[in-house]
């Protein structure tokens, strides 16, 4: 098991419950035990939950498993099956789950300029909730599901927030430009400055007057967003959501094939036999829309990695099952919205419960007149429904 | 006990919350079975009756944590904590609870709650 976040703890899970009663390692480049991550724009950011409420693991639970944490997988040798660890260690197996999630995507240009962040681990978590208690101008670039939580935790916590979307409207992609609109709109009603449909150039930060370096590699503090139109907008403290590119670096040259992650087939199998990969790092093949799609969601990691170690443990001889329609979950200023689906392939767009001024709607995504897709603010009955409804009739 | 509704009027595949504190869902599986449990996951404050009822099981609306119905477990993460069961009787087509003795696991955000809310 390479990866010890959300899918890895699902893989390992499964691989017992499917009865693997073999020897079982999880190898995890962070020191940490499997912890969740949603929480770590929303709750563990405004300081209402700690880490030990992040744990994925109950107390009594025992996978029976080696744990390797604070290692990196640097290469896989898919025929001599072993995975070469950081530290020159090889771990021989006879299956291999890659589960090696994403990493933040960072600004060019911003390494060693303290007060900017990205936002992906419990240690980048902790560092921007330290800075957030101390207040000021928060800038965040993205306006995305990560760039929205934050500026929403931050604003709850008193401070002057304004988030910059390059496109001109935020999570066109993920919603459609219409829901998009509907949603980022809850920024303004908070007092939120959002500019939208335009780039940023550049941080600027106090540089300090010499060119040494100090030792901690830190070069000055930001103190701006610099804007393509011109514009400067003050910064204390930058957080920088610009999306995540998958952790599959280390696997180049191993003959599993890749592209915008590791290549996968509707049922988690890579091109080599024995190896297969889930969560943020597999792009698995959707015959819902006849593409590979890699899907970055909490519940994709989960649900996919009991298909993922069928695969593993049958090589073949398992029926792939349809996975449920990707669904994931944003809480921004106290609402809760919800989606399931792909707006992508949708002609239209129809609010079918509530009303958008009310930051309470049922919207459904249709495509030749059949439901592809389903957006919900604050309608968790209804839209339970909906999803529920969308599962079956894909399957 | 108390009751809760008339069989007849939830269907298989329905559930349905009492509002009482904290409040409890009665569920009608698909093949006929009669559950209740604690209506708050115990991750967070979301309401199980709304959640999607799959065989003996249900999962949360928010967050997609599955409890068992029949024990109360948790079969898929992020709860970590049981749901509280109650003891369902039927009886002249009327559905009651047997409200259980044990402490409910409710999320930190209601227990909070619930401890600073006046007596």
């Amino acid at each position: 098991m390479v990866g010890a976040s959300l899918a890895g703890l699902s893989a390992a899970r499964s691989l017992r419950r499917q009865g693997y009663d073999g020897r079982l390692v999880v190898l995890g480049d962070e020191l940490h035990r499997p912890y969740d991550r949603p929480p770590l724009s929303k709750e563990f950011l405004a300081g209402t939950i700690g880490e030990e409420e992040l744990a994925l693991e109950s107390d009594d639970e025992d996978l029976q498993a080696e744990w390797l944490l604070g290692v990196r997988a640097t290469g896989l040798d898919s025929a001599d099956r072993a995975v070469r660890l950081a530290d020159g260690r090889e771990i021989r197996a006879d299956g291999f789950v890659i589960a090696t999630g994403a990493a933040a995507r960072t600004l060019p240009g911003s390494e060693g300029l303290a007060g900017v962040h990205v936002l992906r681990t419990v240690d980048d978590a902790r560092a921007l909730r330290d800075e957030l208690a101390g207040g000021g101008r928060l800038v965040v670039i993205g306006g995305g599901f990560i760039g929205g939580e934050v500026a929403s935790t931050a604003c709850a916590l008193g401070l002057d927030v304004t988030v910059i979307e390059a496109a001109p409207t935020p999570l066109a992609g993920p919603l459609g430009e219409t829901m998009g609109g509907i949603v980022s709109a809850l920024h303004a009603d908070h007092g939120v400055r959002l500019l939208c449909g335009v780039g940023v150039k550049g941080l600027s930060g106090d540089e300090r007057s010499d060119t040494r370096v100090s030792p901690d590699g830190v070069r000055g503090r930001v103190d701006a967003v610099l804007l393509e139109d011109g514009r400067s907008i003050p910064a204390d403290i930058v957080v920088v959501g610009v999306g995540a590119r998958p952790c599959v670096d280390w696997l180049e040259g191993s003959g599993v094939a890749l592209d915008n992650g590791v290549t996968c087939g509707a049922d988690g199998r890579t091109s080599r036999a024995g190896v297969v990969a889930v969560g943020d790092c597999a792009n698995w093949y959707d015959p819902r829309v006849g593409a590979h799609r890699r899907v970055e969601h909490w519940t994709g990691a989960r649900e996919r990695a009991d298909a993922a170690v069928r695969t593993l443990l049958s090589w073949g001889a398992a029926e792939p099952g349809v996975p449920r329609p990707p669904y994931f979950w944003s809480d921004q200023y106290g609402v809760k919205i919800q989606f399931v689906g792909h707006a992508a392939g949708a002609d239209s767009v129809t609010i079918e419960e509530g009303a958008a001024d009310d930051r309470n709607v049922l919207a459904v995504y249709r495509r030749a007149g059949h439901p592809v897709a389903a957006l919900g603010m604050n309608q968790p009955r209804l839209f339970t429904r909906w999803r529920k409804q969308l599962a079956l009739a894909a399957s | 006990m108390i009751p809760a509704c008339r069989l007849a009027d939830l269907p298989r595949g329905e559930a349905l919350r009492l509002d009482i504190d904290p409040p409890v869902s009665v569920f009608h599986t698909d093949d006929g079975e009669i559950f209740a449990i604690d209506d708050t996951c115990t991750h967070q404050d979301a309401s199980l009756a709304d959640g999607w009822l799959e065989g003996c099981e249900v999962e949360c609306p928010l967050h997609a944590s599955k409890f068992n119905l029949k024990t109360g477990a948790v079969d898929a993460p992020p709860a970590k904590r049981p749901v509280r069961t109650h003891e369902v009787v039927v009886e002249d087509g009327m559905i009651y609870v047997r409200l259980s003795t044990a402490a409910p696991n409710l999320p930190p955000c209601v227990a909070a709650r619930l401890a600073g809310a006046p007596a």
